[in-house]
């Protein structure tokens, strides 16, 4: 496959690259106190990497973010303690539990606690008066952010109104905004699935080995290869098979599935995406499956 | 609305990317405009299905809502209308960005829609364009629209524009109304200055010359819309500028000697050792360039870099590191402002200028004239409207080295932005 190596980037990732590195920038020049979501997942790893690229030797002048579902991969925890520690990031979590444990949010029917990490966010965000979010949202995943802009502006609680959008023109980054609204910020909305693999390729960034085929014990569920966890398992009749899987995103436990794959190294992953037939989100988000505007709906109640 | 009768393909994607050329892989954005029913949503969905760009999820979810509706083909314009209003009202609000890639290329698309808010879209999508796609139909040939969307392409300095002739079914793929529409698109073009036209007789519906050649147009020996875009070498004006670096930011890690001031290259080159130019007469030399692939010895234009220099000097953000022809800083600006807001802007307005990484106050201290996009002619104007276009003289509070708009928009370019909410009012283009 690739002939890519580590430390060479296409000029098209070089472009990419330039252009985040520009928006970080932006952001850091001109916001005060900032936030970067970071879920462990391939997406927010990149950002962070990106962001480590772009202010060294300088430490990253924005804090990391987790909002904790409670239904994580331990390998997932395990990888981002690890990064932590090894990069000395700062971080803060908030931990969709605590909000159940007060009685401000309800366990949904279906177990999934996906949607239920807006009110934490929203809430932190307000808490600790960020004025900017960044986060790793592609405009690829899903036909809702192909309409997102590079800087979102978002009303005091946390919402997004597509017909409020601002023009975004050039590399004219605009963040002014009303005390109380926040702008979120999206420095690789112009990557794909590829050239993110393909950026991990060339640049070695380290990722949760569950993004790499392994055998995991799973259950299939409308289609979907979920794990046991802490969210539950299996319901009477939902067998449990021994399978090699990886997984094409990371989110809640309850509603990410994993593929069947043999995809070992990010070459071989890379092959992989480049023959299938499923977006990575209709391969493994039962909650984009709820409807068609399913993403949409949570973006204007202050989703990412 | 249009659709596609043939069935549906479901062979997996062929791989986007062969791998030899991954190392070699291009950008090219792009843009798309077209007026309302010339079924523009059909040809990026053309482009989208015969590039293998749509997934067997998507394919199935447009299956469905073309079922539900009573549509008995595939409705390829549900592919990219992203939002529930837009679904159910068939119409396409807001500029969305469409990702595909061949062998050679990969493309970023800004899809703007043609009618609501015309000039707004199509500014922004063609903003960070290097080539525009404008769409007719072979029926109607050229219209206002396209003449708008010509001006606008012409006026943000994209040199390379394509007629895409549509419906070329519906008028029997004939010759000669190509021709006409040839003839009369090219000339056009000419008097608004775009350097290169390349006109193609497609069906977006079936597929005549979007990604295939197109059997049906044997008079046609041009390239398809694919084949152009994966060949073209993007021209850009011949630009004698030197180094233009707006700092972004500075990096000072604590505890160091470190110092280096953080941007992107909007114009010229930087090698180590160059001398650079600071504003009110200060020079000093380049020692270190920095990069996301650690130390470098030169950097060229759009290149996102660090500099360190040889003279301790107080900079920051908003400041230009630049060649020996920086320009002079100055308080009064003529600009080209495209109104973006709803509400208008009037002489003596006061409001915040964004140029490059600077943030100044300023004033829109006169409407000197008001374009007409229809007929070309300029009049006077007591206020910008949302979508007018309009010549003005601007005051700034401070100095800024402004000059004029080149590079499709790197330098020269400007935002106004209301001081109360932080809107953005205005786009500028420095004259």
């Amino acid at each position: 496959m690739s002939t890519t190596t580590a430390g060479t980037l296409s000029p098209h990732l070089k472009d990419l690259e330039n252009e985040s590195i520009h928006i970080l920038r932006e952001v850091a020049g001109q916001f005060d106190k900032v936030a970067l979501l970071f879920s462990g997942g391939k997406d927010s790893v990149v950002v962070y990497e990106l962001a480590r690229r772009a202010f060294a030797p300088a430490p990253v002048p924005f804090e990391l973010l987790h909002v904790d579902t409670g239904h994580n991969f331990p390998e997932v925890i395990d990888f981002r303690d690890r990064l932590v520690k090894r990069t000395g990031a700062r971080l803060r979590v908030a931990k969709v539990q605590d909000w159940i444990d007060r009685g401000e949010l309800q366990e949904r029917p279906d177990g999934t606690r996906n949607p239920l990490q807006t009110v934490p966010l929203v809430e932190t965000i307000e808490e600790q008066g960020y004025d900017a979010v960044l986060g790793g949202a592609r405009r690829d995943e899903e036909r809702a952010r192909a309409k997102e802009r590079i800087f979102s502006v978002r009303d005091a609680f946390g919402g997004w109104d597509p017909r409020r959008q601002r023009p975004e023109l050039w590399n004219l980054y605009n963040g002014g905004h009303l005390p109380g609204e926040n702008i979120r910020v999206f420095p690789i909305s112009n990557w794909t699935e590829a050239d993110i693999w393909e950026y991990i390729g060339a640049r070695a960034i380290e990722l949760p080995p569950i993004y790499f085929s392994h055998e995991r014990e799973v259950f299939n569920r409308d289609g979907m290869w979920l794990t046991a966890g802490e969210w539950g398992g299996p319901s009477k009749g939902e067998p449990i098979e021994t399978r090699r899987v990886r997984y094409r995103t990371v989110g809640d436990m309850s509603c990410t599935g994993a593929v069947l794959s043999e995809a070992s190294t990010v070459q071989d992953i890379i092959t992989e995406i480049s023959t299938s037939t499923l977006t990575e989100r209709g391969a493994t988000r039962a909650d984009d499956r709820l409807s068609e505007s399913a993403m949409e709906d949570r973006k204007k109640e202050g989703y990412f | 609305m249009t659709l596609l009768t043939q069935p549906t393909d479901s062979e997996p994607a062929p791989g986007a990317a062969a791998s030899a050329q991954l190392a070699t892989r291009q950008t090219l954005r792009l843009c798309t405009a077209g007026s309302v029913d010339d079924g523009k949503s059909t040809f990026v969905g053309r482009l989208l299905h015969d590039t293998k760009s749509v997934l067997a999820d998507q394919l199935s979810a447009v299956e469905r809502t073309s079922r539900e509706r009573g549509h008995d083909g595939l409705d390829l314009s549900l592919l990219v209308d992203g939002l529930r209003a837009e679904r159910e009202q068939g119409i396409t609000i807001d500029v969305a960005y469409r990702y595909f890639s061949t062998a050679e290329r990969t493309f970023i698309l800004a899809d703007t829609p043609g009618h609501v808010q015309y000039t707004r879209n199509t500014v922004t999508g063609v903003s960070t364009s290097q080539v525009v796609v404008l769409l007719v139909d072979a029926r109607h040939g050229v219209v206002t629209q396209t003449r708008r969307h010509l001006t606008v392409a012409a006026l943000l300095g994209v040199r390379q524009v394509v007629l895409a002739v549509n419906k070329i079914d519906l008028v029997d793929y004939s010759q000669d109304t190509f021709e006409q529409i040839r003839e009369e698109f090219t000339a056009l073009a000419q008097e608004k200055g775009v350097a290169e036209v390349t006109v193609i007789p497609i069906s977006a519906l079936r597929g005549d010359n979007v990604v295939e050649p197109s059997t049906n147009t044997p008079w046609y020996t041009g390239p398809t819309v694919l084949g152009y875009l994966e060949t073209v070498e993007v021209t850009e004006a011949t630009s004698e500028l030197g180094l233009r670096l707006p700092i972004q930011y500075v990096i000072r890690p604590q505890g160091t000697d470190y110092r280096g001031y953080a941007g992107r290259i909007a114009a010229g080159h930087l090698a180590v050792g160059d001398i650079v130019h600071l504003g009110q007469g200060r020079t000093s030399t380049v020692t270190h360039i920095d990069t996301a692939d650690g130390e470098a010895a030169t950097a060229t234009t759009g290149d996102s870099i660090v500099v360190r220099l040889a003279d301790d000097i107080d900079l920051s953000r908003g400041d230009l590191i630049a060649g020996a022809d920086r320009p002079e800083g100055s308080r009064d600006l003529t600009a080209t402002l495209v109104g973006l807001a709803d509400t208008p802007l009037r002489p003596g307005a006061k409001v915040k200028l964004r140029y490059g990484t600077s943030l100044v106050r300023a004033r829109l201290t006169s409407i000197d004239s008001l374009l007409d996009i229809d007929t070309n002619h300029e009049h006077p104007g007591e206020a910008i409207e949302l979508n007018d276009i309009a010549t003005v003289t601007l005051q700034l509070a401070e100095d800024l080295p402004t000059e004029p708009y080149s590079g499709r928009g790197l330098v020269g370019s400007l935002l106004l932005i209301n001081q109360a909410d932080g809107t953005t009012l205005a786009a500028g283009l420095v004259r």
